[in-house]
Formats: structure tokens, C-alpha cells, sequence
């Protein structure tokens, strides 16, 4: 009994301890975000690794997803006579939910297990120390360029994935199922709004995107330098992120739209 | 450098260090002086803590107790902004190379000017022409880090950590996995950025017989002390136990062959699964 109670206490302690060090480590790489603005190329290199290299799970992703929609609310509105709300149902399921939720945690699991297998074989090659050696802040050269770059990639991800779901929507509903174009279209513009639907949905994936890349190059840097250690902690990045992902899609959730 | 010659005053100097890892002492009230312009070796055997030595110069540890001054500076109490001010005038080699794996030879041996001197595109160009022909790799400035052989990753790595013309250079292992040939050349660049440009080494590694022939003064550390210290002449003079099996490669003496066990016959018959 005691000894629970006292893995219990170790397991709490061991939680908020690196709870603790991921703050700091957060301070910190913030901080050198403003000088990484300056190195433009840094971070735009970053942008392509995170984000462009993405683009295509996202659109293949954000496609099916859409068809699926189209399909599934297609055959639930057609009982009621209401399958040219199909473009509504299609749009705002995408914008407020699916897009930003889906396309973090795909986000989560091509970008952030790569930056975090990245920055944990640079800490075990020594490369970390190196720079350190040469005087280079590795939280301004390494880290803050990533952590920028995912908090910019994440919404435009989320917006392509959420536009060309749109498109699958559209491809299922009007095209093989025909529903009417006009009517797709219209509704869709008359009922979704700018600012509760939109708007938030993108608040969200910034959200999500600044939270998967702070756990994907905290968990790099905080990689046990060994093989074990890498792989453990890209699987702690994919598992926290998509976690923290749906716990404050929640949070978001309630609090938007009330 | 000028001013690493004419004085008399240690460019290192380590007073009551005292550092350990967990329940374990690396090291236990030792005293070392690392004397300007000169090729200081630090010997001993696997684990005795020779890159630790190493990290705690630079800075990348803090020790438990004890002071590290690197330049009159004490390191252990430098501000973050000091410390990275002080690294600029130290290069280190690592065991490993820890070359910028994504980064070509020569935007490796360039990372330091880039980040510190911006110096314009075309002198910094000259300045890794020759850092690289120092080392006899500029033909080799297209390559990425994976192309290269471990010695020429270390030389790669040599021309890196000497780019912005440091005081001093610490090698750590330099010559740990190297053919004849390689450690032959690295030998003779260490020798020769000591000879050229007056830089104080310091020389962490295992491999007795090359590190004595180049070393001016060779310090002995096991279990957390210095067991022996002067120049390679010296110490092979010596009459210390721990020098002596150390120098002359004996597999038993005051650093057991055996690790701490209970009684082998007791092992045996105790009856236990593992």
C-alpha cells in the first residue's frame, strides 16, 4: 500500500516537475522569437518542413473527409426533404470542428513526431552542444524558428484542409448525388457566419498549433540522448499532442459557442 | 594568438572541484592549472570523468563545489550572456564531430562566422577556404556531413572550432576510432594549430602513447583525483601505481579488472535466478 501511495507521489511529482520544465522551456524559446524573425530564411525553411510538406496528407485527408460528410449527411438529410442543407451541415461541421481537430492531429503525427525525432537526434549527435559550445543559443537558432513555424502553418492547414473538404462535400452531394448546385452553394453562404464560424474555427487551430509544436520541441529537446529515448518521446509527442488537441477542442468549444 | 604567449599566469585554473552525478563523485577537491600556449593532456581511464572536465570549462556544467576560471573569469558564476561571450574565444572539438547534419562542410565550418561576425559574404568565403585547406579538406567544402569518413568529419569539425580563431581548444577523445593514418593527421593538426597559432589545448583522451608524444604536461585523473601529473617524460619515470598501469596499459592493478561483485563462489552457489 505504501509503496503505491509512494509511486503514486513519484509519478505526481515526476509530472509537474517536467510540467514545470516545459514552461521554462517555453520562456525561453519565446524569447527568442523576435530574433528569429530576423532570419526570415530560418523560419521560412521551417514553414516548408512543417506546413508545405504536409499539404498533401492534409488534402488527401480533408477530401475524404469531406466526401464522407457529403455522403453520411446527404443520407440522413434526404429523410427529411432537407438534402439541400447538405452544404450547411458540410461547411460548418468543417469549419468549427473537423478542420482545425483533424488537421492537428495529422499535424501531430507528420509534423510534430518529425520535430521531435529532429531536434532528439541533434541532442544525441551533440549537435545541441556543439552549438551551445559556439555560442549559439539552440532556443533561438533550433527551437524558436519550429515553434514559429507551427503556430503560422497549423491554421492555413487547417483552411486548406477545411476548403477542400468542401470540395468533397460538394463532389459527393451535387456531383454523384444531386443535390442542387445552387442550393449547396447558397445555403451554405447564407448560414455560415464570418466571425462565430470561421473565425473561431481558425482561433482553434492556432490554438492547437502553438500547443503541438510547444509538446513536439519540448519533447525533442528533452529527449533521453539514446535510440529508446528518441523513439519514446516521438511517441509521447503523437500521444500528448492529440490528447491536449481534443481536451481543448472541449475547452475551445464550450467556451465559443455557448 | 599574442595573447596567449608571455604570460605567466594559467589560462585554466581549477581550485577544489568538486562534481558528482547522483550518488557517484566524478570528482573530489581536484586541482589542475591549463597553462597558456601549451598542450595540456588529461589522461585516464573510460568513466573517469575527462569530458565531464571538459563540460564544466565550458560551462555546460555547474560543479558542486569548488572554482573554475577560464581568462579570470570564474565560470560557474557567469551570466548566460558572459558565459556565450566566453564561448566564442573557446572551440571544442567533440568526440563525435557533432557536425550540423544538415548543413554542407562548408556552411558548417561558415555556422560560427554567420552567427558571430557578419562579416560580408565574400571574406567570409576566404575566411572557410582556409580554415578548410588548414585542415586539407577544401576540396571536400561540397559535401554533407553523412559523405564523410569519422576523421575527416573530425577535421571538418576541427576547422569549425578553430573559424573564429579561439584562445583555446579543447579535443575531446580526438582520436578514439581512428585509423593510423587519421589519428597520424589529426595528431599533426593539433600540434600545428598549438605550434601556429600559439592556441592553448587541451587534449581529454585515452590513447597514451600519441597524446604523450605530442602533450607538453599530462595530468592522470582516477576516481575523481589526479593520480599523477608532469610531463610525459615524468610520468613515465614514475613510480605512482595508478601512472604505472595506466602508462604502460596493464589490464589489473589500482583500476580493477573486475567490476564490484560479491564473492564469485558465493555468486554461484547463492541459488538466485539472475
Amino acid at each position: 500500500m505504501i509503496s503505491v501511495l509512494r509511486g503514486l507521489g513519484r509519478a505526481g511529482l515526476g509530472f509537474f516537475e517536467r510540467l514545470g520544465r516545459g514552461h521554462v522551456f517555453l520562456f525561453y524559446s519565446l524569447l527568442g522569437v523576435p530574433a528569429g524573425l530576423y532570419r526570415i530564411h530560418l523560419l521560412l525553411t521551417q514553414v516548408y518542413m512543417a506546413g508545405v510538406l504536409s499539404l498533401v496528407i492534409i488534402v488527401v485527408s480533408g477530401f475524404f473527409v469531406g466526401m464522407v460528410l457529403g455522403l453520411q449527411g446527404y443520407n440522413t438529410l434526404v429523410d427529411f426533404g432537407a438534402e439541400e442543407s447538405l452544404g450547411i451541415l458540410v461547411a460548418l461541421s468543417l469549419v468549427r470542428e473537423l478542420g482545425p481537430v483533424v488537421a492537428a492531429l495529422l499535424f501531430a503525427g507528420r509534423a510534430g513526431s518529425a520535430l521531435t525525432a529532429e531536434i532528439g537526434l541533434m541532442k544525441t549527435t551533440e549537435q545541441l552542444a556543439a552549438m551551445e559550445m559556439m555560442a549559439v543559443d539552440p532556443l533561438k537558432r533550433v527551437v524558436a524558428p519550429r515553434l514559429l513555424a507551427g503556430v503560422l502553418a497549423m491554421p492555413l492547414l487547417a483552411a486548406i484542409f477545411s476548403a477542400v473538404g468542401v470540395y468533397g462535400g460538394y463532389f459527393v452531394g451535387v456531383g454523384l448525388l444531386g443535390v442542387d448546385e445552387g442550393a449547396f452553394w447558397a445555403q451554405m453562404q447564407s448560414s455560415v457566419d464570418f466571425h462565430d464560424d470561421i473565425m473561431n474555427g481558425v482561433i482553434k487551430s492556432f490554438v492547437f498549433g502553438f500547443t503541438v509544436t510547444w509538446i513536439a520541441v519540448f519533447e525533442g529537446y528533452d529527449t533521453v540522448p539514446t535510440s529508446e529515448g528518441i523513439s519514446r518521446a516521438t511517441t509521447r509527442t503523437v500521444v500528448n499532442s492529440s490528447l491536449a488537441v481534443l481536451g481543448l477542442d472541449f475547452v475551445l468549444t464550450a467556451l465559443m459557442f455557448d | 594568438m599574442d595573447t596567449n604567449r608571455g604570460s605567466e599566469e594559467p589560462l585554466v585554473t581549477i581550485r577544489g572541484l568538486s562534481f558528482s552525478r547522483g550518488a557517484r563523485k566524478i570528482f573530489d577537491e581536484v586541482d589542475m592549472d591549463i597553462a597558456r600556449g601549451k598542450i595540456t593532456a588529461i589522461m585516464g581511464p573510460s568513466g573517469c570523468g575527462k569530458t565531464t572536465l571538459l563540460s564544466l570549462i565550458g560551462g555546460q556544467l555547474r560543479p558542486d563545489a569548488g572554482s573554475v576560471r577560464v581568462d579570470g573569469l570564474e565560470v560557474p558564476q557567469l551570466s548566460r550572456r558572459e558565459l556565450l561571450q566566453l564561448r566564442k574565444r573557446m572551440g571544442m572539438l567533440f568526440q563525435s564531430g557533432a557536425l550540423l547534419t544538415d548543413l554542407s562542410v562548408f556552411e558548417n565550418v561558415a555556422f560560427p562566422l554567420r552567427e558571430h561576425t557578419g562579416l560580408p559574404v565574400p571574406i567570409i568565403r576566404d575566411l572557410v577556404l582556409m580554415k578548410l585547406e588548414a585542415v586539407g579538406l577544401r576540396g571536400a567544402r561540397d559535401l554533407m556531413p553523412s559523405e564523410l569518413s569519422g576523421g575527416m568529419a573530425r577535421r571538418v569539425a576541427l576547422a569549425r572550432a578553430i573559424a573564429l580563431d579561439p584562445m583555446m581548444i579543447m579535443y575531446d577523445e580526438p582520436f578514439a576510432g581512428q585509423d593510423p593514418i587519421s589519428m597520424g593527421v589529426l595528431l599533426r593538426l593539433i600540434h600545428l594549430m598549438n605550434e601556429a597559432m600559439g592556441v592553448t589545448s587541451i587534449v581529454v583522451s585515452h590513447d597514451v602513447k600519441e597524446t604523450a608524444s605530442i602533450a607538453d604536461y599530462v595530468y592522470v585523473l582516477a576516481e575523481g583525483k589526479i593520480v599523477g601529473q608532469g610531463t610525459p617524460e615524468e610520468l613515465k619515470k614514475s613510480p605512482s601505481k595508478w601512472v604505472r598501469q595506466f602508462m604502460d596499459a596493464l589490464p589489473d592493478g589500482p583500476v580493477h579488472f573486475h567490476y564490484p561483485a560479491p564473492a564469485y563462489m558465493e555468486d554461484l552457489l547463492s541459488g538466485e535466478d539472475r
